[in-house]
């Protein structure tokens, strides 16, 4: 199973002024939505996507089709090279 | 003359900061956009006001740092800033010729947790890169620091200013970016401020050039490898029919500190006849939203004719303040390089003045002796 880490390019935290969670990089900054702040809060490297998708379910228990939005997240910022997959 | 108070609600507070350290620097690039007359190092900001700034700024929510110049290296409390900046939570941008990046500094600078490093080139070849700088042996030495660069694990963003000199040679330039694995390449044509103000005729290429350059690039962009550098070319707005969105606005987003102190809407705001605010006298917060300067073309109720009128109005604001003062004599006035300013027959001037420089070329020193006629201020 596919185990996504953050690009070493980019780096993740938390912003107050923009209450939200971002990636930065090199004179740059992408503000996530509270979804994905929430999908990205548990990319480390070593949950697999299966992980964090029961993760996410037992964080927020009830959320409907959760499991089709963290694919969609991942794939996307698979795709902006937000993230790489591990192996 | 008067302006609206603005209620501080209306205004975004700056996410950007620029802290341009000291205005000396190891090269003397005729394409600097530094200010033609530089602060002297006696003149710099210590290292207290500087931590000053940068808290002041991040309690404001500037996330984005850029250390900058002239040579940030050659400020020997750089690692001591970046510690703080980072300390903070700033994303810490060193903006550098390369010059002085010794592998003791590099490693110093990880320490402190600088997340990227931006390092310029002249050329892709020794010869011009060296002559451009009018410096021996510094291609050599950009070299050995992108090595470390990676070594040491940063990001690493290539910038080549680009000008009549050096744009016949881009793939020489797209080749050497791949071999040192730069993350990003920004591949800019100068723009005209400073120094390269000064010398805009020797330096601006034809339209010939920019689009020959421009479609190199493109075609280069389809055969590229998923893990080869992203490149960015940023065209000179001389070409263009529709103002750059200069700042993304004045006093919106960024905010630059110059190495005496000043704090400016963007990085060559001082040429114009405004008095602006000095960090040593007031508090970050106090200039951003009170300052005269500050608020002057802040939003749109400021605009002139055509601009007032304009549907494009929220996209360009207006362009740059420095380019209508530089080429028109008057700040308030739409950036000359829209066509419907009635100033734009005076960038087309300037593209056919440029295609015989009556001035020499200048390199940017502060020896230089610059005939009066020629510096504005």
């Amino acid at each position: 199973m596919a185990t996504p880490k953050l690009n070493p390019l980019y780096k993740f935290q938390f912003e107050k002024a923009q209450d939200a969670f971002v990636l930065l990089y090199p004179e740059g900054m992408i503000t996530l939505n509270g979804s994905a702040g929430e999908i990205m809060q548990m990319v480390n490297g070593e949950r697999d996507v299966d992980t964090i998708i029961s993760d996410l379910i037992a964080k927020f228990p009830g959320a409907e089709g959760i499991d089709k939005d963290i694919h969609e997240f991942l794939d996307h910022a698979h795709e902006k090279k937000w993230i790489k997959y591990v192996d | 003359m008067s302006t609206k108070p603005i209620l501080k609600a209306d205004v975004n507070n700056p996410l950007w900061l620029l802290a341009e350290l000291t205005y000396d620097c190891p090269l003397h690039c005729p394409y600097c956009s530094n200010p033609v007359q530089m602060t002297e190092r006696k003149d710099e900001c210590d290292t207290e006001t500087w931590k000053k700034v940068l808290s002041e700024a991040r309690e404001m929510g500037a996330v984005q740092l850029g250390f900058s110049g002239g040579e940030p290296l050659l400020r020997k409390d750089l690692e001591v800033l970046v510690a703080h900046a980072s300390e903070l939570g700033f994303y810490t941008n060193l903006i550098t010729s390369g010059i002085g990046l010794t592998e003791k500094r590099i490693k110093g600078l990880k320490e402190a947790g600088l997340d990227h490093i931006q390092l310029s080139f002249q050329a892709a070849n020794a010869d011009e890169n060296d002559l451009i700088g009018n410096k021996r042996h510094s291609f050599e030495q950009k070299l050995a620091v992108a090595k470390l660069v990676k070594q040491y694990d940063y990001p690493m963003v290539l910038n080549f200013c680009l000008t009549r000199q050096n744009i016949d040679k881009i793939d020489d330039v797209l080749a050497l970016s791949c071999e040192l694995g730069g993350d990003f390449v920004e591949l800019a044509t100068v723009q005209y401020y400073g120094w390269a103000y000064l010398n805009r005729d020797h330096l601006l290429p034809t339209k010939a050039q920019l689009e020959t350059a421009e479609a190199t690039v493109n075609a280069f962009r389809n055969t590229q490898g998923d893990d080869e550098p992203k490149f960015i070319f940023v065209t000179p707005d001389y070409y263009e029919t529709r103002p750059k969105a200069c700042m993304n606005g004045w006093a919106t987003t960024f905010l630059t500190v110059t190495p005496d102190g000043s704090a400016l809407p963007c990085h060559s705001a001082k040429i114009l006849p405004l008095t602006f605010p000095n960090v040593k006298e007031s508090s970050l917060e106090k200039i951003w939203h009170e300052d005269f300067s500050f608020n002057k073309f802040r939003g749109l109720d400021w605009l002139p004719s055509p601009c007032r009128d304009c549907d494009e109005k929220e996209k360009d604001f207006g362009g740059c303040r420095c380019q209508a003062f530089m080429l028109t004599g008057d700040m308030h006035k739409t950036d000359p390089v829209c066509d419907k300013s009635p100033d734009h027959h005076l960038i087309q001037a300037a593209i056919t003045q440029s295609q015989q420089p009556t001035e020499n070329l200048f390199y940017r020193d502060p020896k230089t002796e610059i005939p009066v006629h020629l510096i504005q201020e």
